[in-house]
């Protein structure tokens, strides 16, 4: 194989880089059974469609030869043959039955979502993904990590370039999981290609698929469905791990959790909340208010100098946390908690210019949801 | 109809048109002769260049997306302005170029290939005509209007398209409905013409397969343009109006759209190629010197296939959370349409066969139609395989796919048919040295540009995206490069067009020695007005 590459990519007059040969060029054969179980479907029609090119290319072009003008002066003239015609329509159909035997078997198993041992939810959000551990109390938001810079040339790319987030889907290899898909704004779709997963999240409905990971490992994929501006920017990465790790990794993640929810009742200060505030912003509001909070109108208005933000904070914490029907404000009542909500106003209200000065407290955003 | 028939066509063409030049009712000249004319043969001539203007500002759209993806980062656009020139690309070459350019041929070649003396309502094809220029013109200025021109792809998703659109979608939608009703209007025209214009002695099954592919094309026009006209005024209305059609949060179902989209838009891919189908079986019979082997299993395989296209549209949706039954219902009926397009290359190469074959110019273009719709078929049925198509689905494989059916497919035809009938339109045949240079350049462009894009998407890239990992570069590289390849070498193609025009060597009425149907009885240039009087056609098995 690598000999052949070699020799393409000569022929071509490119290099093919050093991902290509480790990537391939091929439908990934992934690490679960169905995973393995749809790539050989894939290999079996592909080469059904190979020995049929060449049959059908094979007559075509024998026939060109063969029959050109200079060689073939004088044409046939037959112009139908019932028997013929009967068997090129059955063979194919012959064909296609026996492709659809497997194929529908393995679209049952795909199907059979039953007696998971883990169900996690993912929610598509513009642009990124919210993984909630059902039952598990473990629940986190997951963006993009390349920095920018890297995207507009001003760094050299990674290797993993545009394929790194923040907070990796952590999973148990060898545990059935069942997915729960669903979106808060548009239709994105969910796709890992290495476990054969993709399903699109639709807005007001549950979609369900699964999986059984076999090897651990990270597997990285990308929102598959056009939705929005960043729709390039909004990676997958899967963790899987032994189940001894991953129980360890959610329980840890289960005291994190319990530990935000007492930062709650204490008196936060000016400075921590900046802080913190910075980083919620970058994650989770800069991809369409822009960095500097300059916004894109009119589809994203300007949070920098937006007067009605500077004067009416209780219209700011409504719209964060309710959002605003009918435009792509979306509302982060569940998404961020307490103390993030209130790090991220506190920060826009004192951030670019806006000088308010105001300090708003994570108690005062959870008795604003309480309501 | 007439009572007294010519004793050939040619002779009564040739005075007809004199007589008619004459006349005290001539058209008016400059440029309201082009705004008010009701003559099929120039009314095609204005569908063919406004398909070729819409095709290379199409072309510059597409070269835009291709220039951003020459290389992994953002160079040249920023996402937003990527996302509408996606959607513009994919919009303006279905609506704008390739449906045009078959409207265009069918109304210049229809009459003249079933003896009819114009289009069955000349008034109403003018008007299905000037419709084109408003819509897209519509669509176009939407790129100039505050938050930007369709942003969701020419599959406009909703609530992409509805909740989270740019101000300018009512434009879009507006546009949209003028460009349908424009395609519901010519396809009647279309049927009007064929059922009750054809010349005497001409049954059914002695239509050329132009004529037949584009008469089962005009039924599926106007069973879903008014599904199109429904779902966008569904969106109008949840834009503007606060219905919740497509809006969960009202009770809607995103889903509702993509089901209504699709039971349009897959007959919608048949639209685009059925007359294809008719054009490639004109020329190869011409060219092999052969007559066309299964005439009749043609016309049956076309009608199947146009049934079947109402019955697989959910095999766009294979992933959007559809039932267990519904996903093999759509995968079977889907695998099916193998069968009649299967159907159909078996017999084109079975007219080569103990032929006696030449490769002039169009020629070229319908045989390497054959070999790459072929191609782009393989690929269409692995995308049937429901569970394969999990991975498949929203990639570059898929758009490998649909680009190989619709740029060496429907496109080619086109090409295949200009140069084909060019002497037919003009009394001039195109530069046969410039045509086969165009030909070769465009072969190897789009094979290019095209064909690593099975690898990319099999690799995991997915489509619509602006930017993308690294290791998906050397493929975006040589897609990129074939392009602009391509795009280039389409400048070829208007200097033969207008060098045609202009001059060069003679056709007769009968341009290449093979060609059997009726336009070749009809001098060359054909006068403005042909078959005032019906030639008759002698009842017998078509050649």
């Amino acid at each position: 194989m690598p000999r052949r590459l070699a020799w393409l990519s000569g022929a071509g007059g490119f290099a093919l880089s050093p991902q290509v040969l480790a990537n391939g060029w091929n439908m990934p054969v992934g690490v679960t059974d169905l995973s393995r179980e749809i790539h050989s479907l894939h290999m079996t029609i592909f080469w059904i469609c190979v020995v049929i090119g060449v049959v059908v290319f094979g007559v075509m072009f024998y026939s060109l030869f063969r029959y050109r003008r200079s060689r073939q002066p004088q044409a046939a003239n037959f112009h139908e043959h019932t028997t013929v015609e009967v068997i090129w329509t059955t063979l194919p159909l012959l064909i296609l039955v026996a492709m659809a035997v497997p194929a529908t078997a393995t679209l049952k198993n795909m199907y059979d979502t039953g007696d998971a041992e883990l169900d996690v939810m993912v929610t598509g959000q513009q642009w990124r993904w919210r993984y909630d551990y059902l039952g598990e109390e473990v629940a986190f938001t997951s963006s993009l990590s390349t920095p920018r810079a890297q995207v507009r040339g001003e760094e050299a790319r990674g290797e993993t370039y545009l394929l790194d987030v923040d907070n990796p889907l952590v999973l148990p290899v060898g545990r059935k999981v069942r997915f729960l898909f669903t979106s808060d704004d548009v239709i994105h779709s969910w796709w890992v290609p290495e476990l054969a997963v993709k399903q699109d999240t639709v807005p007001g409905f549950v979609n369900e698929n699964w999986v059984r990971i076999n090897e651990p490992g990270i597997y990285r994929g990308q929102c598959a469905e056009l939705c929005g501006i960043d729709h390039g920017f909004m990676p997958i990465v899967v963790q899987a791990m032994a189940p001894d790790e991953f129980d360890a990794w959610l329980a840890e993640r289960r005291d994190e959790a319990a530990q935000e929810a007492l930062g709650v009742d204490r008196d936060w200060g000016h400075e921590e909340l900046m802080t913190r505030g910075e980083e919620v912003y970058a994650a989770i509001c800069a991809s369409c208010h822009q960095p500097e909070g300059q916004g894109a109108p009119p589809t994203f208005p300007a949070l920098a100098g937006n007067p009605r933000l500077q004067e009416d904070l209780g219209w700011q914490l409504d719209t964060v946390i309710n959002g605003v029907s009918g435009t792509a404000m979306p509302a982060f009542r569940n998404t961020l908690n307490p103390v993030e909500l209130a790090a991220v106003i506190t920060y826009t209200r004192n951030a670019w210019g806006n000088a308010t000065g105001d300090v708003v407290q994570p108690a005062r955003v959870a008795e604003r949801l309480a309501r | 109809m007439a009572s007294k028939l010519p004793k050939s066509p040619l002779e009564h063409s040739a005075g007809g048109a004199g007589a008619a030049a004459e006349s005290p009712g001539a058209p008016p000249r400059g440029l309201l002769r082009w705004l008010l004319t009701t003559n099929h043969k120039e009314i095609g001539t204005l569908y063919l260049v406004f398909s070729l203007s819409m095709f290379f500002i199409g072309g510059i759209f597409a070269l835009v997306v291709r220039l951003e993806l020459f290389q992994p980062g953002l160079q040249f656009v920023e996402p937003e302005f990527f996302n509408q020139m996606t959607t513009l690309h994919g919009l303006i070459m279905v609506f704008a170029a390739v449906m045009p350019a078959f409207t265009g041929l069918a109304n210049w070649m229809i009459p003249l290939q079933i003896g009819a003396p114009d289009m069955a309502l000349p008034r109403l094809n003018n008007f299905s005509f000037w419709l084109l220029p408003v819509a897209f013109t519509l669509l176009l200025a939407t790129l100039l209007m505050p938050g930007g021109g369709p942003n969701f792809g020419w599959t406009f998703y909703a609530p992409l398209s509805t909740t989270y659109a740019p101000p300018s979608t009512t434009f879009f939608i507006l546009g949209m409905h003028l460009a349908g009703i424009s395609s519901i209007l010519g396809a009647i025209n279309i049927i009007a013409t064929i059922l009750n214009l054809r010349a005497p002695g001409m049954r059914m099954m002695d239509m050329p397969l132009f004529v037949w592919t584009w008469l089962i094309t005009a039924f599926l026009l106007i069973a879903v343009m008014p599904v199109l006209a429904g779902v966008i005024t569904m969106m109008l209305l949840d834009i503007n109006f606060g219905t919740s059609f497509f809006n969960a949060a009202g009770g809607g179902d995103p889903v509702l759209f993509q089901h209504l989209f699709w039971f349009f838009g897959h007959p919608e891919v048949y639209i685009m190629i059925l007359p294809a189908f008719g054009i490639v079986s004109a020329i190869i019979p011409t060219f092999a010197r052969k007559p066309l082997f299964g005439y009749a299993s043609m016309v049956y395989a076309t009608a199947s296939i146009a049934i079947l296209s109402f019955l697989v549209w959910a095999h766009h949706m294979f992933v959007v959370g559809l039932p267990l039954v519904a996903e093999l219902f759509f995968m079977y009926t889907t695998m099916l349409i193998a069968v009649p397009t299967g159907v159909k290359v078996f017999n084109w190469i079975t007219t080569l066969f103990q032929g006696s074959i030449s490769f002039e110019t169009p020629m070229l273009f319908a045989l390497a139609f054959v070999v790459l719709f072929t191609i782009g078929g393989f690929s269409g049925l692995m995308l049937a395989i429901a569970p394969a198509d999990f991975q498949y689905h929203d990639t570059y494989f898929v758009v490998a796919h649909f680009h190989y059916v619709l740029v060496p497919g429907a496109i080619f035809s086109i090409m295949a048919a200009v140069y084909y009938w060019l002497p037919k339109w003009t009394g001039h045949y195109p530069s046969e040295r410039l045509g086969r240079w165009h030909f070769w350049l465009s072969v190897i462009g789009v094979n290019l540009t095209f064909f690593p894009m099975h690898f990319s998407g099999l690799a995991g890239m997915p489509r619509r995206i602006p930017d993308y990992a690294l290791q998906f570069a050397d493929f975006n590289l040589v897609s990129s490069l074939g392009a602009f390849l391509f795009g280039f070498s389409q400048l070829l193609f208007v200097v033969v067009i207008v060098k045609c025009v202009r001059g060069g060597e003679k056709a007769p009425a009968k341009a290449w020695e093979g060609a059997q149907d009726l336009e070749w009885s009809v001098p060359s240039p054909a006068p403005l007005h042909t078959f005032e009087t019906p030639p008759h056609v002698t009842p017998q098995p078509h050649p």
